[in-house]
């Protein structure tokens, strides 16, 4: 059972093989989508987390089950995390009917109801102002709980971002925002987009309590989010983390990289989520010898199990192609 | 004359160069324009030719950039905004519709904004329904500005100085799945095209077919399949969507009697109901029976392949819609 009611991290064994089980979840799975994209397995736009691991880990370890998730089309580490299978996350990127959503919004549309993971937003900064509704709709109904919201970087030049932390602030709203700063929006750095490159500095303007957090290194992000979270839950309106961190891989397949230096690249890597919490852990003796090892093993049967159940998915039948555009109308009509 | 092959992106990249060194005013404005070469590669190199002020990187901030371009436009620039899709340019349509297309009625004649914004549009890529709609219906729309819709990689290069010359704002909708279409141009001369008048694209005699950016060459595909059942089919390309060339619609329909619409956006309120309108307006009498039209169904475009394809206009779909509309 995840252990959400304290404010701060408790690294057991058990909570430790969690962490790095989940961020090892989360590479695995994108490397084999890279690999399948390659296939043509799955098409359209593919961005894949690798290197980023580390927050939607850290974040979503500090959230209970119930409170709701908004992400980004980069969300598939998210979803994974959040708990959502992974052959429906799978099938979902191969378009098949058994994926998350039917297979009609493939890799940047992965949504959930009953683990109130409401997507897979692809319009940048869009999902900022579904989350301080949905924690609008928590507090008008009394339900003490917080909202989670991940975006980039590069969605605090937009409107809506501005926008949503001035109705959270003003409204007093239970939303955690997780900015996840990997400094470049698709091809332009951080440094070409703000006028001050401090996305955590932009919180506190309207009075949101804020925090800069070393976005690779997984117990930093976790400690950050449980003291934000519950601040949250406590009544005290919404919070604001800034997670520096990095995309190893280009902004999506199309992308061929051509806008920062390879040796850029190759430092970040030298901080690889996976591997600075694990060597640490081991030296500390939290993790013990084999353990990497059984999760690599744990992991890649995960994964052929969700490919042999996308590819054995059904398509969505044609005829099916106009249901669910609105609802079947209430049964009580006047 | 010596012609050369080149693809609609490098025809767009060419037009920007050439307006770019022809007037000092012009400058290209939007998201990842300038290190990242633009979303869809049309301005690949041109830093390096241009510079950093004149391809000008614009943060995620559609409504200011494009209200800044508006503003530039009024200050005496002449600027080219690039919205990656037509899908986010909803976030800059106030700027659009409030102000570039009001300004000059409102203000009593006399303030008028130059500006180009251009922006890719339409579906047929697997990208979902938040990248894929075609809404140039929707600027179409719009009293105050001018639409156009290159289908072809003459009106790619051909468009944009036109446009830059226009007083008043123009959008260009380039179909995402036209960047890569290959045909020759001429090797040198002036490549402006009329940007006031609809093309026919193919002569017939018996059903005009009337379509618009990406679907001229579903239409097109159509009118082959057709010619092979003995119906012979005209094309007309929309070219401009605002204001509608009526006059080169009408004619081809007071000849060939029967019209089929074609358009990638959904039915509903859409410019294939515009134009449908205006046949019966101004050539009922000479019409043999209902206009057709095929459009995009009305649902999101979903990401399967099979779901997207069979909810976009197809040949086959076109080709069904003719013989209807020949009771064949
Ligand atoms: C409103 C809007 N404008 C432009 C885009 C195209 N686009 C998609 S992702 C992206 C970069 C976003 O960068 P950031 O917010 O930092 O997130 P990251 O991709 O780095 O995770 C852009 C420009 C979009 N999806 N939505």
């Amino acid at each position: 059972m995840r252990n959400i009611a304290d404010d701060r991290v408790h690294l057991t064994r058990e909570h430790a093989v969690e962490l790095l089980r989940q961020m090892t979840r989360i590479r695995r799975f994108e490397e084999k989508c890279a690999e399948l994209y390659t296939q043509e397995k799955i098409r359209g736009f593919l961005h894949l987390y690798i290197g980023e691991e580390a927050n939607a880990v850290g974040v979503i370890s500090a959230l209970a089950e119930d409170e709701a998730i908004v992400a980004t089309y980069r969300e598939h580490g998210h979803a994974l995390v959040r708990g959502l299978p992974m052959s429906e996350v799978m099938a979902e990127m191969f378009g098949k009917a058994a994926g998350s959503s039917r297979g009609r919004g493939g890799s940047m549309h992965i949504f959930s109801a009953r683990h109130r993971f409401f997507g897979g937003n692809a319009i940048v900064a869009g999902g900022l102002p579904l989350a301080v509704g949905l924690a609008l709709a928590d507090k008008m109904l009394g339900i003490e709980r917080a909202t989670c919201c991940f975006f980039g970087e590069g969605a605090a030049a937009e409107g809506e971002f501005h926008e949503s932390l001035n109705l959270a602030a003003l409204w007093h709203l239970p939303v955690l925002f997780v900015c996840e700063n990997n400094l470049y929006a698709m091809g332009t750095a951080l440094a070409r987009s703000q006028s001050n490159p401090s996305i955590s500095t932009r919180a506190a303007v309207y009075g949101i309590a804020s925090e800069a957090v070393d976005g690779m290194n997984v117990v930093d992000v976790e400690a950050a989010a449980r003291r934000a979270v519950h601040a949250v839950r406590r009544g005290e309106g919404p919070r604001f983390i800034e997670a520096k961190t990095y995309r190893f891989r280009a902004h999506s397949m199309f992308d061929a990289d051509l806008y920062r230096e390879k040796a850029e690249i190759e430092a970040w890597k030298k901080r690889d989520p996976l591997t600075l919490f694990s060597d640490w852990a081991l030296s500390a003796g939290v993790l013990h010898p084999d353990d990497r090892q059984e999760i690599e093993v744990d992991v890649a049967r995960e994964i052929d199990t969700a490919v042999g159940f996308a590819e054995a998915a059904e398509w969505e039948p044609v005829e099916d192609l106009a249901t669910d555009v609105v609802s079947p109308r209430p049964e009580t009509e006047p | 004359m010596t012609v050369r092959r080149m693809n609609y992106r490098e025809a767009v990249r060419e037009a920007l160069r050439e307006a770019l060194a022809r007037d000092k005013r012009v400058f290209l404005m939007g998201e990842d324009v300038n290190r990242y070469g633009g979303a869809y590669a049309c301005s690949l190199g041109l830093p390096a030719e241009f510079g950093d002020e004149r391809i000008r990187d614009a943060p995620l901030s559609e409504s200011a950039f494009v209200g800044a371009g508006i503003g530039a436009a009024l200050g005496g620039m002449r600027p080219i905004v690039e919205i990656m899709t037509i899908n986010f340019s909803l976030l800059a349509l106030d700027q659009i519709v409030n102000s570039a297309a009001t300004l000059r009625h409102m203000s009593g004649g006399q303030f008028s904004v130059p500006i180009v914004i251009r922006m890719a549009t339409g579906a047929g890529r697997q990208l979902a329904a938040q990248h894929s709609h075609s809404l140039e219906g929707w600027y179409g729309h719009i009293p105050g500005i001018r639409v156009l819709a290159p289908a072809t990689v003459a009106d790619a290069r051909g468009m944009l100085w036109p446009a830059l010359l226009d007083p008043d704002p123009v959008v260009i909708m380039e179909h995402a799945t036209l960047y890569n279409d290959e045909d020759e141009l001429p090797a040198e001369g002036d490549m402006s095209v009329d940007i006031t008048k609809a093309a026919k694209r193919r002569e017939g005699s018996d059903a005009t077919v009337i379509a618009h950016s990406a679907s001229v060459k579903k239409a097109l595909n159509a009118a082959e399949m057709l010619a092979g059942e003995g119906i012979d089919c005209e094309v007309i390309d929309l070219r401009i969507l605002r204001p509608l060339d009526d006059e080169t619609i009408v004619a081809s329909v007071r000849k060939t009697h029967r019209a089929v619409i074609v358009d990638e956006a959904w039915r509903s309120g859409s410019l294939a109901a515009e134009i449908s309108s205006r046949i019966t307006e101004q050539a009922f009498y000479d019409l043999d029976g209902a206009v057709e039209r095929v459009c995009s169904a009305e649902v999101p475009i979903p990401y399967p392949k099979h779901l997207e394809q069979a909810a976009l206009p197809q040949p086959q779909s076109i080709a069904a819609a003719v013989r209807k509309a020949m009771r064949r």
